[in-house]
């Protein structure tokens, strides 16, 4: 599904990235834990376009040269980042954004513009599942939402897309139990042997939710230990600190 | 990290896409302006006296006047010499149907995207088309007659209702109003004529289409519109011009009165040639609209969408004479390239209760220069007059400049009068949100900006707004940094 090798970024002379080495195959689900500012927000901007990093190295996804692609190309090939802040756009209602990036998928796709009628139903289904009220797919996208909002509503964009390669970057931040336990069903109803998950997160609270294949530490940019479920809870127990002499 | 985003300026050469210019048979006057100038569109029209003596004392005044400066605006000097006041396609002397137009003239309006034959889309709307200088059709006028309304081209009304003419024109926007004002009332030659009598609510929208074609022409057309008690219209202008490399000067009037309980919206898609990538050539859109709501109850609302031109200074304005009567100022205007647009409205409050919605958005590219110009005056006997000013600025890139000019005025201490203003630039965060969810560059840009203007595209008859839409994408194709 994709595979990171030696990967660098970096923004005015200042390394971010430093050597990234990473290999997820389909339906892993694979978390990145790792302190504030090493790095983690700048991987996920990285893989999904995000201008203004100077790159090197290789990312290969589904047999294309991720790098080489515009992100709205890449967007369109299934690749989805759930941002850590939410955007806002005022004046454009989420319905209509939802609809717009669903069609500029299936265009790519090759497939006709979603059925006007269809598409409702199918919307009006999924806010149900996060737990959001309809009023919320015509208000302004992010637009006076709260952060549990924001959080939702990014889940809600994952349901309607149904990419293959999901980041979720902080998604759990700011919020409480049952908020957080609404995304890890969204993010669990997703789960399936052909589609992969990289969850950014500094809690392993979430992790009990979302289970993970494999956990990930990254340090400096580079990730420093890799292990199973139980590396997140020592990281909970003890910290960062002995990675140090690790 | 980078404002500039290459990939769109790279967009940004989207050609203007009614630059045509149409092989027509003119009649025209040699260019310069003199008093035989004034006499001669006056005597080509057949005007009654009343009319010439009026266009004569403009011409006189307008000798005394200076151009104004003081807008923020920059531009060569107009030789007015230079310039030709009246080209006229040549036509047979009169039409009883649409199968005596110039077949190429039909073609003209089709290349626009507007159809003169009856039957075909536009089967809901009025179209009176202004070409250069003199209407040539208007359509639907009997079906509109029946219900008393007229809707006419300003040449036909100074002939068959010239009582009608000679009581308004000039009552709103008199000759010594300002400078191009007097040069209008000089020299226009055709335009659009209102009159929706007591009671009648105008069935359908009545829509005039503008276009300049010939070389070297001023276009100066002037509309009337009355609304009568209790009557109401919805009345759309549209235009567009040929890619010249000259600049060509259009300074055109609108006047509009609502009496007891009238309602008058003025919608206009401004796409006039904006000039080219380095400024060269484009309108110079020179106009003075104004609206009285004259009496109670009464409501006149402009919404206007700007995208070309190469200069626009104008300034919809509406004065609140009747009590409880109530104007609206809904105005997008988009500068790109070396555009400049000075723009906004007055809202004149006189009478009681009277309140006023002033809704503004600029969106500034390339080295466009947007200025919001706005005045509140709330007069003495205004007893509880209210007005909201909302006032956004959206820029797009380094290079270009958002300026606001609001004055208020306010001489009666029971007033209400609010003002908001923002500027804000078009966010590479909100760009790359779209991309990550598969909008290309271009659609992002198109969804970001129409929702910045919603407020006002959502005042705007249905097939308007999604022109306007269309229009707002291709004026700003690849202006994002
Ligand atoms: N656009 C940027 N300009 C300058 N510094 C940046 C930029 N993006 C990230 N950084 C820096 O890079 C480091 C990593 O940031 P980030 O990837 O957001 O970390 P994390 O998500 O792990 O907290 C931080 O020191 C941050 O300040
Ligand atoms: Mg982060």
């Amino acid at each position: 599904m994709l595979t990171i090798k030696d990967l660098h970024a970096s923004v005015d002379n200042k390394a971010i990235l430093q050597g990234l080495n990473l290999t997820i195959k389909p339906g892993e689900v694979h978390a990145i834990m790792g302190p504030n500012g090493s790095g983690k927000s700048t991987l996920g901007n990285v893989l999904a376009g995000r201008e203004g990093y100077e790159v090197s190295g290789s990312v290969t996804y589904h047999n294309q040269d991720l790098l080489s692609l515009a992100p709205e190309l890449r967007a369109q090939a299934g690749l989805f980042l759930a941002f850590q802040y939410p955007i806002e756009i005022p004046g454009v209602s989420n319905v209509y954004l939802l609809k717009a990036a669903l069609n500029a998928k299936r265009k790519a796709q090759g497939l006709p513009e979603v059925d006007a009628m269809d598409f409702l139903s199918s919307v009006k289904e999924k806010i149900k599942a996060v737990d959001l009220d309809q009023d919320f797919l015509y208000r302004s996208v992010n637009e006076g939402f709260s952060g549990g909002e924001k959080k939702r509503n990014e889940i809600l964009q994952m349901l309607i897309l149904e990419p293959s390669l999901i980041i979720l970057d902080e998604t759990d931040s700011g919020l409480d139990i049952d908020a957080l336990k609404v995304v890890a069903d969204g993010v669990n109803s997703l789960r399936s042997p052909d589609r992969s998950f990289i969850v950014i997160t500094h809690y392993q609270r979430l992790l009990d939710y979302i289970v993970p294949d494999f956990v990930h530490v990254l340090a400096n940019g580079k990730i420093v230990a890799s292990g199973g479920k139980e590396l997140a809870l020592k990281l909970e127990d003890q910290g960062y600190g002995w990675l140090d002499n690790a | 990290m980078s404002t500039e985003n290459p990939e769109l300026t790279a967009l940004l050469n989207q050609n203007y896409q009614h630059g045509f210019v149409s092989d027509i048979d003119a009649d025209s006057l040699p260019p310069g302006l003199n008093e035989d100038t004034v006499r001669a569109i006056s005597l080509k029209k057949n005007e009654p006296e009343f009319m010439l003596a009026w266009r004569l004392k403009a011409y006189h005044h307008w000798l005394t006047m200076v151009e104004p400066v003081w807008a923020h605006v920059a531009y060569p000097k107009i030789d007015y010499q230079q310039m030709v006041y009246y080209s006229a396609p040549k036509l047979k002397p009169t039409l009883n149907s649409l199968d005596e137009v110039d077949p190429e003239l039909l073609r003209v309006y089709e290349k626009l995207g507007i159809s003169l034959n009856e039957q075909k889309k536009l089967a809901n709307v009025a179209v009176d088309a202004v070409f250069d200088s003199i209407s040539v059709a208007t359509t639907f006028k009997d079906k509109l007659l029946s219900m008393g309304v007229i809707f006419c081209s300003f040449s036909e009304a100074v002939q068959k209702y010239p009582e009608l003419i000679q009581k308004y024109l000039g009552s709103i926007v008199p000759y010594t109003d300002n400078f191009f004002a007097a040069l209008n009332a000089a020299v226009f030659s055709d335009g659009s004529f209102v009159y929706i009598p007591k009671g009648v609510r105008c069935p359908m929208e009545l829509s005039t289409y503008f276009r300049i074609n010939a070389a070297s022409t001023g276009q100066f057309e002037r509309t009337l519109i009355i609304a009568d008690d209790d009557a109401y219209v919805s009345y759309l202008e549209g235009c567009t011009a040929p890619m010249r490399d000259e600049n060509q000067l259009h300074a055109a009037v609108v006047e509009i009165i609502a009496l007891d309980r009238a309602t008058v919206k003025y919608s206009t898609v401004q796409n006039w040639y904006p000039g080219d990538k380095e400024g060269k050539g484009g309108i110079y859109n020179f106009v003075t609209k104004r609206g009285a709501c004259r009496g109670v109850k009464s409501k006149i609302s402009w919404t206007q969408v700007e995208t070309g031109s190469a200069i626009t200074w104008k300034y919809p304005s509406v004065v609140l004479q009747g009590d409880d009567s109530v104007g609206e100022f809904y105005s997008v205007a988009v500068t790109n390239n070396y555009q400049q647009a000075d723009t906004g409205t007055k809202m004149i409050h006189i009478g009681k209760n009277t309140s006023s919605t002033i809704i503004s958005k600029g969106i500034s590219a390339g080295f466009g220069q947007n200025a919001y110009r706005g005045l509140v005056r709330i007069n003495p006997g205004a007893t509880n007059a209210r007005n909201y000013t909302q006032c956004d600025s959206l820029l797009m890139g380094d290079r270009c400049g958002a300026h606001t000019f609001p004055y208020i005025e306010v001489k009666n201490p029971t007033a209400q009068v609010e003002h908001e203003a923002t500027t804000s630039k078009i966010g590479a965060d909100q760009l790359f949100f779209c991309q990550q969810r598969g909008l290309s560059a271009e659609d992002a840009v198109n969804l970001i900006v129409n929702g910045f203007c919603r407020e006002v595209f959502r005042e705007l008859p249905m097939e308007f707004a999604v022109e306007a839409q269309k229009l707002l994408g291709v004026s700003l194709e690849g202006s994002v940094g």
